[in-house]
């Protein structure tokens, strides 16, 4: 077997703030393979945005990746200078933000700003480049591309917006994209039209890829494994259909639980009480401990990622392990 | 009211006397959309270019009876919030009549007109645009019922912390401001506030879709038992229908400014009649499906300064044949329960 395209170890990443120090990401682990999407889910400030932002080298001061390795087929990433690190971007893997304009320039015509991303990267002619914009831009679906090449950002609804950004993260078919809550702000009908797009990607392509989302039932339909983060943690992992119907952590339980679908109509909904802790000044041991209804004495101790079932892992002292074990 | 009873109150029809607590017939919004500085310009030297007009909502007939909740889904756009907004006396209409326990609001005299926009109350999405920040939580919550004089002398403490425990705060934090809390908290403040009016009808405008899931669940019990304990009655807009089948007991779904679709959600849900709904509920990510081929509804949504001819919905419509270009659909009775806006349905 290859190496996975992509092997989180231990990842830590620290902001150094006059407050105090914010473990935004505080011992992340998580492996993705070729053609493979992983699903990073969580409330919002578990850290999901830092960690994809980890892997892109694209954390700025006060923060720094203070441990742990980011291996891209093997190589660290974390050990690599800013230039070998601008090489990979957008190169060989890209990101996808949840604000297409963080990718898009407002000023500059959408022919103009692909044909530059494929010169940046490769030695290839102008006409070539422009070709492969267009096929780019017909893979996600936009119409007449030829002609929306000579539009401008603002020309175009947002849904259309984020496709382009897509398209754009696509122009040197990457081996990895990072994708962050990309259609959140969309409409469900043009979110279904990227996630159908996307998912026909990775399966044709062999593109890895990581999306990051607060909706379980987005990861549900597209996710072959998932990760859920709390306070900087990943508390639960694995396959995305054993942890949604049977999940071992308390706190995945509550989420799930809290989703309206999983409830009875008219009845109230099952909800986790409390709310999430400051990063700043999280409780010793389990961080869910104030919040969790299967907390017991020991959980003052900090539990560690362990594999309760094969390929099933979770960060508890007390999962729900008959539950998930049972077929 | 428990929600079954109410449950069984949006499976009967309206009857012909029957009065809803709230009723919109043929109500209409138009926005005029400015022109910019270039297309002023462009004008100035002879070119023709027209202000352009959006409609927002378009000849809109709604009744919502005492005790229910009636769902408001529909996409960006389509022209909730304006419609949310008309209901609760924010907003005036262009055009058409609203009707508060039978009476045209219009028509009522000052005393009247006043207490009927006072029992209609609204919830936003972003409870920190709508809470001013340089005020302390307790005169957030006490101002309007002391000015409306819902307060007894020297029961203002008291009123208030009332309030804010029945909508599961602390009156320990009333003296700290709306920055100082968490979104989940403040979007409770915001219902504090409303409710502190006493109204009777409110509409809630994405309440919840700003919040986390685990949050997002507390409120939605939150509102639920609220409603049992003081009878309210709910306009619920949001653009999340796993939220609005869980807590309507009918929905009503719009598409550009038009309503298509309305229905005990039960029906919506199962024995959806438009092309439109259809497509959208095929379109939501459901957290029982598995690496599924996610459902695509074609094209983008229209443009509401341009709409479409005819059926709005034509473009996009799988279903589509040429009646639907010229024609706009009137919504009709697909039976005493059940109206859509399809021209399939004349075809026997
Ligand atoms: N520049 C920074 N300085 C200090 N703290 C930061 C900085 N950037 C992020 N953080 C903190 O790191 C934590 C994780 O943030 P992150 O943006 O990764 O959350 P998230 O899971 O993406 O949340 P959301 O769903 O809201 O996007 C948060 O508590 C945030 O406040
Ligand atoms: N004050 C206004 N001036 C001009 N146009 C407006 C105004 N308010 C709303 N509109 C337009 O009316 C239409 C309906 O807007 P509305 O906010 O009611 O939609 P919505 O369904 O609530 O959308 P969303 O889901 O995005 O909140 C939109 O095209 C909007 O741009
Ligand atoms: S370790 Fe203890 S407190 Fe933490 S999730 Fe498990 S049972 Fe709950
Ligand atoms: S009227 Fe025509 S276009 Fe509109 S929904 Fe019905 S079949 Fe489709
Ligand atoms: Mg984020
Ligand atoms: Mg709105």
């Amino acid at each position: 077997m290859s190496a996975p395209t992509l092997e989180v170890r231990n990842l830590c990443t620290h902001f150094f703030t006059r407050a105090g120090v914010v473990k935004a990401v505080d011992d992340v682990s998580f492996t993705v393979d070729r053609g493979k999407v992983l699903g990073l889910v969580g409330e919002s400030g578990s850290g999901k945005t830092v960690t994809g932002f980890s892997i892109m080298g694209l954390v700025d001061a006060p923060g720094r990746i203070v441990s742990g390795s980011i291996l891209f087929q093997g190589k660290d990433l974390a050990t690599l200078s800013e230039e070998e690190m601008r090489h990979l971007r957008g190169n060989r893997i890209a990101m996808i933000f949840q604000d297409p304009m963080m990718t898009l320039n407002p000023v500059l015509r959408i022919d103009t700003q692909m044909i530059e991303t494929v010169l940046a990267h490769e030695k290839v002619s102008e006409d070539e480049a422009r070709q492969r914009s267009r096929d780019a831009l017909g893979m996600v679906g936009i119409p007449s591309p030829d002609e929306r090449l000579k539009s401008y950002p603002h020309q175009f609804s947002g849904g259309m917006r984020q496709r382009v950004a897509i398209a754009i993260a696509l122009l040197h078919r990457p081996e990895l994209i990072v994708a962050d809550e990309p259609t959140t702000a969309l409409d469900v009908t043009i979110q279904g039209q990227i996630l159908a797009e996307v998912q026909k990607l990775c399966a044709t392509t062999g593109t890895a890829m990581i999306w990051i989302t607060h909706d379980l039932s987005v990861v549900a339909g597209l996710a072959d494994d998932i990760a859920v983060m709390y306070a900087g943690k990943v508390v639960e992992y694995g396959d995305v259909g054993e942890v949604l119907d049977k999940p071992l952590h308390p706190y995945t339980h509550g989420l799930i639980g809290s989703v309206p679908s999983r409830n009875k109509r008219g009845e109230p909904l099952r909800q986790i009480p409390g709310m999430t802790p400051s990063l700043l000044n999280l409780p010793e041991g389990c961080a869910f401990r104030a919040r969790c209804p299967r907390a017991q004495a020991d959980c003052v101790q900090r539990p560690e990622l362990r594999e309760w079932l094969p390929a099933r892992l979770a960060r508890c002292h007390h999962p729900h392990r008959e539950e998930a074990a049972a077929a | 009211m428990s929600a079954t009873d109410a449950e069984i109150y949006a499976t009967r029809s309206f009857t012909e006397t029957e009065v809803p607590m709230i009723e919109l017939k043929g109500v209409s919004r138009r926005f005029a959309k400015k022109l910019d500085v270039a297309a002023k310009l462009a004008r100035k030297l002879g070119a023709d270019v027209k202000e352009e007009v959006v409609h927002a909502v378009d000849h809109v007939d709604l009744r919502v009876r005492k005790g229910e909740v009636v769902g408001l889904v529909g996409e960006s756009g389509c022209g909730k919030s304006t419609l949310g907004r008309i209901v609760a006396g924010i907003l005036p209409q262009s055009e058409g009549q609203v009707l508060w326990n039978g009476q045209d609001v219009a028509t009522l005299p000052g005393e009247a007109a006043r207490t009927a926009k006072l029992r209609r109350q609204m919830i936003f999405q972003d409870p920190y645009a709508s809470l001013n920040p340089r005020m302390r939580v307790a005169d957030i919550v006490g101002e309007a019922p002391q000015v409306h004089g819902l307060i007894k002398r020297g029961g203002f403490d008291e009123y208030v912390d009332e309030q804010m425990r029945r909508a599961g705060l602390d009156p320990a934090f009333k003296r700290r401001y709306p920055h100082q809390f968490s979104g989940g908290q403040r979007q409770r403040i915001g219902i504090a506030r409303a409710l502190a009016v006493q109204p009777e009808f409110i509409v809630c405008d994405e309440a919840v879709a700003a919040l986390d899931v685990s949050i997002q669940a507390q409120i939605l019990n939150l509102f639920m038992r609220l409603r049992r304990e003081l009878d309210l009655t709910y306009l619920f807009i949001s653009h999340d229908l796993g939220v609005v089948e869980h807590l309507s007991d009918r929905v009503v779904i719009m598409y550009l400014g038009r309503v298509v679709e309305e229905a005990p959600t039960e029906r919506v849900f199962t024995a959806a009649n438009h092309p439109y709904t259809r497509s959208l509920l095929d379109s939501v990510p459901r957290i029982g499906n598995r690496k599924r081929a996610f459902a695509t509804v074609k094209g983008e949504i229209p443009s509401p300064l341009n709409p479409p001819s005819g059926c709005h919905f034509h473009p996009r419509c799988p279903l589509a044949f040429d009646r639907c270009k010229v024609e706009v659909p009137k919504l009709k009775a697909v039976d005493s329960l059940h109206r859509s806006a399809c021209h399939l349905n004349d075809r026997a």
